[in-house]
């Protein structure tokens, strides 16, 4: 299976980072708050507006917009 | 002055959410001091405390993720924390999302900082089935590590001994973390380098440095800049050729390299340490799930939002009613009394009109600002404000605001009525300036309680049959008026990306009471001490401008004649005298209006004002509102003649402002439309200046002033030559 941008990932399916394409200032925050390649998540809400939405990751809740989202690349996990 | 054995400077830092400032108000009790740090308006608290003959100086720092600065807060907490060496950091982790806080914990150990953890809420990890092997990580790590639980005072006295301890003990080698053979072999190059001059060696460790190099950090590159060029431009040489390597190696930058590694570190110590059980997440996650999957639907959760605005909205006005009540009732006796104690004449008008009315004004603001700022708390703390910004941030954004300004706008008067000032100092949660400027210019637009008579006193006039639509009407300009002048800046002067949108979503979680009060308690005390003592310059000022120059002897002796006349004329019966004498009251009122400088600038102001359909009164009505809004309706009522009244009750103005045939449907509605717009009154001012600087104040004053000016002349001038209103 292939990645799909975090965007894409439908609400209350499981993945993991495998690649982040942000430059710059951005890359930095996007890892500094703890989404890194190789890292679960789970997409756990999207806003009214379907966006931001809102991921489990590392045992806290984030939230980001759709535009950061583009940068995460993931691989779903498929459920067993 | 006592002496100490020892003076140990300890400072509290870790992630937003984590309870540092409850363990900090537990460690210091209510003794602290609040100010701010130089340049910027981030609160800086320190308290002081006695232990075993030690003396402790904890400096609470703002909450951030990393080290790395993205915002004023989270710069302040990096400088403090790599420029002022505190004998140790006192890192306040969440239990339940410690591997988060480890990013941080592992730079500060990287800069060879002594660490103290205190594994906080550890309560709540345990009933959601989380274990943490806290032996072996504290020997992994070679920190001291803690379990407490700020809120009910667990772990104060493990904490302070292992402060005592730690100051005694020497300074633990820098944490070296393997960031790859490419990495290192350049770090090792580096720190050659940086060891043989001796490069910034005054504040950072020689690794610090280097790897500083090749994650770009502005400041330490920028230092590094000053104290040596040609050593800086080798190091950044070295740190663009290794970005060359690893982003043809793998794509990915060094600086994105130090941190996947930093957190394959943090899975490797964290690895049969930290175990989730089978109820991990169970607990506290799927409750706030619960919640969340109610609040951020989109139907019942916008309807939850709304309804939690109005109570807001209704908290705040409702509950300050009566404690407003008291104070304006405390001033109008002080009053009394200086007016029985007080020879008449000048120093008389100065204390009674300037001083005490100035002081009050300030003062009876106090409860609405203080019953605010324990419901934003309220938000804050409970996490509701997060789900706010995620909720809302989407249609924000489209005018180039965030999803947090928000609270700002609903607390400046966005639904129906609020203070702008307590509205500018709650875009404090606004973490970009830009979204942070384009909130605070427009925030004060809202109708704010104190315009509030204002609107109603010209409903009631001109359109007596629709007050609550007219009403209503007002509000829904005054957001399109938000949104168009915010979307207006945000492309033009303040123009800019919207700044990237990673929040956390905490848990919900109930705020201590006493965190709540301390917490509002220190943002009201600012207000009393800083907006006090402006406030009470500038109503002498407005004091001195609506009284001099007095009137000519000739006219003051020809109002004591009347007066006299009047009361000794023994045709009238005793109503009748009344009548005439308030009569003559209130000219001599107009006439000494007219006659000061307030009344020489609306006269001046005049010939330009007329576009917009304002004569001389309502200029200085205006221009007194710029002190305060309140002010508008008690001018307007003394300047068109029918002396003080309530503005709570100004039916009387009512019926004036109907019968006066200068005074038209178009000047009424023109005069709406330039008090939603023009400049802040003077406390909101002196709020702006302290929250985004001088010049954003003053821009404030002349840009909304000029835009209620065109705003309500060009709707004037189409009305009388098109509309003939």
């Amino acid at each position: 299976m292939n990645s799909i941008s975090l965007r894409l990932l439908p609400q209350k399916s499981k993945a993991e980072i495998t690649r982040i394409i942000a430059k710059g200032e951005l890359a930095k925050r996007i890892r500094d708050i703890g989404l890194n390649p190789g890292t679960e998540l789970e997409v756990i809400g999207k806003a009214p507006l379907k966006d931001p939405v809102a991921v489990r990751v590392r045992n806290f809740t984030l939230a980001l917009r759709n535009n950061e989202a583009d940068h995460i690349f993931v691989l779903p996990v498929q459920p067993n | 002055m006592k002496t100490y054995h020892n003076l140990i400077s300890i400072a509290l830092a870790g992630n937003p959410n984590s309870g540092k400032t409850t363990m900090f108000n537990l460690l210091t009790g209510a003794r602290h001091k609040v100010g701010n740090y130089p340049g910027v308006t981030v609160e800086r608290k320190e308290g002081i405390v006695e232990y075993k003959a030690n003396c402790i100086n904890f400096i609470d720092l703002p909450g951030t993720y990393s080290l790395n600065s993205y915002s004023p807060e989270e710069l302040v907490a990096r400088k403090y924390l790599l420029e002022e060496c505190p004998h140790a950091v006192l890192v306040v982790v969440d239990s339940t999302a410690l591997e988060r806080s480890l990013y941080f914990i592992l730079q500060l150990l990287e800069i060879g900082l002594k660490v103290i953890i205190a594994l906080n809420m550890i309560d709540e990890a345990e009933k959601s089935g989380l274990k943490i092997d806290i032996k072996s990580l504290q020997n992994e790590l070679g920190v001291p590590i803690i379990p407490t639980i700020a809120r009910t005072g667990k772990g104060k006295s493990e904490i302070l001994n292992a402060i005592i301890q730690l100051s005694v003990t020497p300074n633990q080698a820098p944490l070296k973390i393997n960031y790859g053979q490419e990495l290192e072999q350049a770090l090792k190059k580096m720190t050659n380098l940086i060891e043989s001059t001796n490069f910034l060696d005054f504040n950072y460790n020689n690794r610090t440095t280097a790897i500083g190099y090749l994650e770009r950090d502005a400041e330490i590159t920028n230092k590094g800049k000053l104290e040596n060029p040609d050593i800086h431009n080798i190091l950044t040489e070295e740190a663009i050729e290794t970005t060359r390597i690893t982003t043809s190696l793998c794509t990915y930058t060094p600086e994105s390299i130090i941190a996947d590694q930093r957190y394959d570190y943090i899975s490797a110590l964290i690895k049969n340490r930290i175990n989730y059980s089978k109820r991990t997440n169970q607990f506290k996650r799927d409750f706030t799930e619960i919640i969340d999957r109610l609040v951020t639907n989109p139907l019942f959760g916008t309807i939850f939002l709304c309804l939690v605005l109005y109570a807001t909205f209704l908290f705040a006005t409702s509950l300050s009613e009566w404690p407003m009540g008291i104070i304006q009732t405390g001033f109008d006796w002080l009053s009394k009394i200086a007016q029985q104690i007080i020879p008449n004449g000048l120093l008389k008008s100065l204390i009674i009109n300037g001083v005490i009315n100035g002081v009050g004004s300030v003062l009876s603001f106090v409860p609405i600002i203080g019953l605010m700022f324990i419901a934003i708390s309220m938000l804050e703390d409970t996490g509701y404000m997060a789900r706010m910004s995620y909720m809302l941030d989407k249609v924000f954004r489209i005018f180039g605001l965030h999803g947090n300004s928000i609270v700002a706008l609903v607390v400046s008067g966005g639904i129906g009525a609020g203070c702008a000032v307590p509205g500018v100092m709650a875009t404090r949660t606004l973490r970009d300036r830009k979204e942070k400027i384009a909130t605070i210019i427009t925030a004060p637009m809202m109708s704010c309680g104190a315009k509030l008579p204002v609107f109603t006193v010209l409903s009631a006039a001109f359109f007596p049959n629709h007050i609550t639509e007219s009403l209503f009407t007002i509000t829904i300009l005054s957001w399109l008026f938000v949104f168009t002048v915010s979307k207006l800046l945000r492309s033009t002067i303040i123009s800019g990306d919207s700044t990237p949108f990673l929040m956390e979503l905490p848990p919900y979680r109930l705020p201590t009471l006493k965190c709540l009060i301390l917490h509002s308690w220190e943002r009201v005390w600012q207000y009393i001490r800083k907006a006090g003592t402006v406030i009470l310059g500038v109503s002498i000022i407005l004091w001195a401008a609506m009284t001099y120059p007095n009137i000519t002897p000739e006219k003051a002796a020809y109002y004591q004649n009347s007066r006299t006349s009047i009361t000794e004329n023994d045709k009238l019966n005793n109503a009748e005298k009344e009548t005439a004498l308030h009569q003559l009251a209130n000219n001599e009122a107009e006439d000494k209006l007219e006659n000061s400088y307030a009344g020489k600038i609306g006269k001046m102001l005049e010939p330009i004002s007329r576009l917009a359909g304002f004569d001389w009164k309502i200029n200085i009505s205006l221009v007194g509102g710029l002190a305060a809004k309140e002010v508008i309706i008690s001018t307007l009522s003394t300047a068109f003649s029918i002396g003080e009244v309530d503005p709570e009750e100004s039916s009387s103005l009512t019926e004036v402002l109907k019968n006066n045939k200068a005074f038209s449907t178009s000047t009424a509605i023109s005069l709406i439309l330039f008090s939603i717009l023009y400049a802040p009154c003077f406390v909101t001012v002196v709020v702006i200046a302290k929250e985004a600087g001088v010049h954003w104040a003053l821009f404030s004053l002349v840009f909304n002033t000029l835009l209620a000016f065109a705003v309500s002349a060009t709707f004037f001038q189409i009305s009388t030559h098109y509309f003939n209103l």
